[in-house]
């Protein structure tokens, strides 16, 4: 524990076991690894391959061919050069081992993200951050890998874990399925078949946005190894590793509403004469209506244009969006043509509990709570029977509200313009 | 690294649009033929905009999973891709001849193979024949069989038609079936009159789209009598005016798309080792199915 306040507390506990206790929960044992095969036989493969004077670094040391024993003692000519201190020659291959062996943590640390996660950048970064790989020191590494590390990515919950041969093994599954057991859960080892999990939600019903908070809950990927991981967050939430990973490099192309919008062709083309240089407000309304934590877990990071923000929070997602989503693009086809009408003056009398439950029904469609509000609670506005009721007190027969045509040169068409 | 990048439509509404690119990479995966095959989008994720970049591999190909070519295959695929310098002469195209480009990605700076689309290679007539032996269920009907295939018309775009009348020919010539007429949904011969232009007392009809939706599953059963509303459902076969029509749905659902992908990548220079022959054994229709 690095708070040094509970570090004094402990010295005062008097009971020997408790130390113990808080001792091991608070800085988790670095675990026992033994060095695999194909972890020694990867180093040996890398050793093969060195030019004179090359090393391969493990954290704390590094190994090498000196040059001169290459062709004379084949046996014997690995140097182990741990830092800063003395360093040592003619290894034979045993020697080394037994070395490596000594630094096991190290070693398949070293194996695990430069043979088996690879140098592809997305994953290697998004791999190396559920460990904090380029923060943590090894040691405290695995010794919290032995705990189980916990990340979260969009609704999912990754946990980490390495094994005794140094392995990492991660595990996936909805955020809310926390502290399930696991035997509760439909458990899946493909990472494709995520694309069954993500295609309907809760309630069977398509899902066109991958990062809507929709995620059905109710199974688990047990036991994945490092490129399924990636592969299987990959399926969930398309391309927001690659995205994650421009941003941390600082090169996220965002693209903004006005370049995107310019962009659009075909029927979509008609969306660029929505912005009429007298500001950004209608965009505004877009990202609240969609972009929303309650909608979607990206990151908004685009903006009106370049030297124009939002008005709007972009939310607190850990993965960033960069350019309006066709989701956002076939909406706002809609609404500019919808923003394109001119207001008019209707005039029919509401009571003031009408006014209001048109409000609530407004509100409980905005917030897709039509389906808790229950059958006989008359209470809520957005009730069936109520909603029933003031259609059938306040609609005439073509549907016109308070029997005022939407358009009074076609006074049967209460759609009309749709 | 070679891999493979399947670009298709998909919906905002209806899930059935991108379950055949799904299917059809899952099949090309299984064959080993690439060391990764990615799917992107216009309207699901990745988008068009965003697959590139979740690409690793330095040797990619990218095949549009669209029936003809047009507007998403000469303006938007290129454009959202960001293909610098793309100008659809690269094809040097009649309408049915697109191969492929090299071309700089800038999204990610490295080169894409960008292919022709699916829909007029010249596999795809044989997609087409084996949707009608999926459909009746018999590996080899052809006789006593008229073939129609539909499509929209020249009303949405020129080359939509030229695909279908080129593969109506080439299905024709093969003399397999005793008719083969192409058919369209919005101009003459419209489809809705299926029955005027065939003799034979069956007939195959295989709508040429990518995936089942609107189209076929609304307008085309509808149109040619199938049923008077979707919803009801049909047989397979219907009798429609004395003529037992076997509607086979998008023929783009046809597990041999597969063997399009693969030979649309292999023209562009891919290398699939034996994964042309794997794939065209293991979608075959069985017989007696
Ligand atoms: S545009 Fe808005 S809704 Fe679409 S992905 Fe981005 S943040 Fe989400």
């Amino acid at each position: 524990m690095s708070d040094p306040e509970s570090a004094t507390d402990s010295e005062f506990v008097t009971d020997p076991e408790s130390v113990t206790a808080a001792e091991s929960g608070d800085e988790p044992a670095v675990p026992e690894i033994d060095l695999p095969s194909d972890a020694f036989d990867a180093v040996l493969d890398a050793l093969a391959g060195l030019a004179p004077d090359e090393w391969i670094r493990f954290e704390g040391f590094a190994v090498g061919v000196a040059g001169d024993d290459r062709a004379a003692d084949a046996d014997a000519h690995y140097v182990l050069e741990p830092a800063g201190d003395d360093s040592r020659t003619g290894l034979n291959e045993r020697d080394l081992h037994a070395a490596l062996a000594d630094r096991a943590p190290a070693v398949t640390d070293w194996y695990v993200f430069e043979r088996v996660v690879g140098e592809f950048g997305p994953r290697r970064a998004f791999l190396r951050w559920i460990e904090d790989a380029d923060g943590a020191t090894v040691a405290e590494r695995y010794a919290a890998l032995a705990a189980g590390i916990e990340r979260a990515w969009g609704q999912l919950r990754v946990i980490a874990t390495v094994t005794d041969r140094g392995e990492r093994r991660y595990e996936v599954r909805h955020a809310d399925d926390v502290g399930v057991p696991r035997e509760e859960l439909t458990a899946h080892d493909d990472p494709l078949e995520a694309r069954e999990i993500v295609t309907l939600d809760g309630k069977g019903r398509y899902r066109p946005l991958k990062t809507a908070p929709t995620l059905r809950r109710g199974w688990v990927f047990p036991d994945l190894g490092p490129k399924e991981l990636y592969e299987t967050v990959e399926t969930v939430y398309p391309a927001t590793i690659a995205n994650w990973h421009r941003e941390r490099e600082g090169e996220l192309d965002v693209s903004h509403w006005r370049e995107t919008m310019a962009r659009q062709s075909g029927i979509y083309g008609v969306i660029r004469t929505w912005d009429r240089g007298e500001g950004h407000e209608h965009v505004n309304w877009v990202a609240e209506a969609c972009c929303d934590d309650s909608q979607c877990l990206k990151r908004r990071e685009w903006e009106y244009d370049e030297d124009t923000d939002l008005d709007v929070d972009g939310g607190e997602g850990v993965f960033p969006c960069r350019e309006p989503c066709s989701v956002v693009v076939s909406a706002a086809r809609k609404w500019t043509r919808l923003e394109s009408e001119q207001p008019r003056t209707y005039e029919f009398d509401l009571t003031p509990s009408e006014k209001e439950q048109l409000e609530e029904i407004v509100d409980a469609v905005a917030d897709g709570r039509t389906d808790e509000i229950r059958e006989a609670d008359t209470k809520e506005g957005a009730n069936r029977y109520r909603a029933r009721f003031l259609r059938a007190k306040l609609f005439d027969d073509a549907g016109n509200l308070g029997g005022v045509p939407t358009d009074p040169d076609d006074p049967d068409d209460p759609d009309d313009g749709e | 690294m070679q891999s493979l990048v399947i670009v298709a439509h998909g919906s905002h509404l209806n899930p059935e649009s991108s379950a055949p690119t799904y299917a059809h990479a899952d099949t090309i995966r299984a064959s080993g033929a690439f060391d990764e095959v990615k799917t992107g989008f216009w309207k699901e994720e990745p988008h068009f905009r965003e697959v590139l970049r979740t690409v690793e591999g330095d040797d990619v190909y990218v095949v549009p999973l669209f029936v003809s070519e047009g507007y998403f295959t000469e303006q938007v695929i290129p454009r959202e891709l960001r293909l610098e310098g793309w100008d659809v002469s690269e094809w040097d195209s009649d309408g049915l001849s697109a191969d492929q480009a090299t071309l700089v990605a800038s999204d990610v700076g490295r080169e894409v193979h960008y292919c022709g689309p699916v829909g007029t290679h010249a596999a795809m007539t044989d997609v087409i024949e084996r949707r009608a032996e999926s459909v009746t269920g018999d590996p080899d009907v052809g006789e006593g069989f008229g073939l129609a295939v539909v499509g929209h018309g020249t009303e949405r775009n020129e080359n939509s038609a030229k695909a279908i009348e080129y593969h109506a020919d080439r299905i024709r010539e093969r003399g397999r079936f005793d008719e083969v007429r192409a058919l369209y949904m919005d101009e003459d011969p419209e489809v809705d009159d299926l029955p005027e232009f065939f003799e034979s007392d069956d007939v195959v009809l295989v709508p040429l789209f990518i995936a089942d939706g609107y189209h076929t599953q609304e307008d085309i059963p509808e149109d040619v009598g199938l049923c008077e509303d979707h919803t009801e459902g049909y047989d397979v076969p219907e009798t429609v005016d004395g003529t037992r029509i076997w509607y086979a749905g998008a023929v783009g659902t046809e597990p041999l798309m597969a063997d399009v992908i693969l030979e649309r990548a292999a023209d562009a220079g891919a290398d699939l080792g034996d994964a042309l022959a794997t794939v065209r054994e293991t979608t075959r229709v069985a017989a007696g199915d």
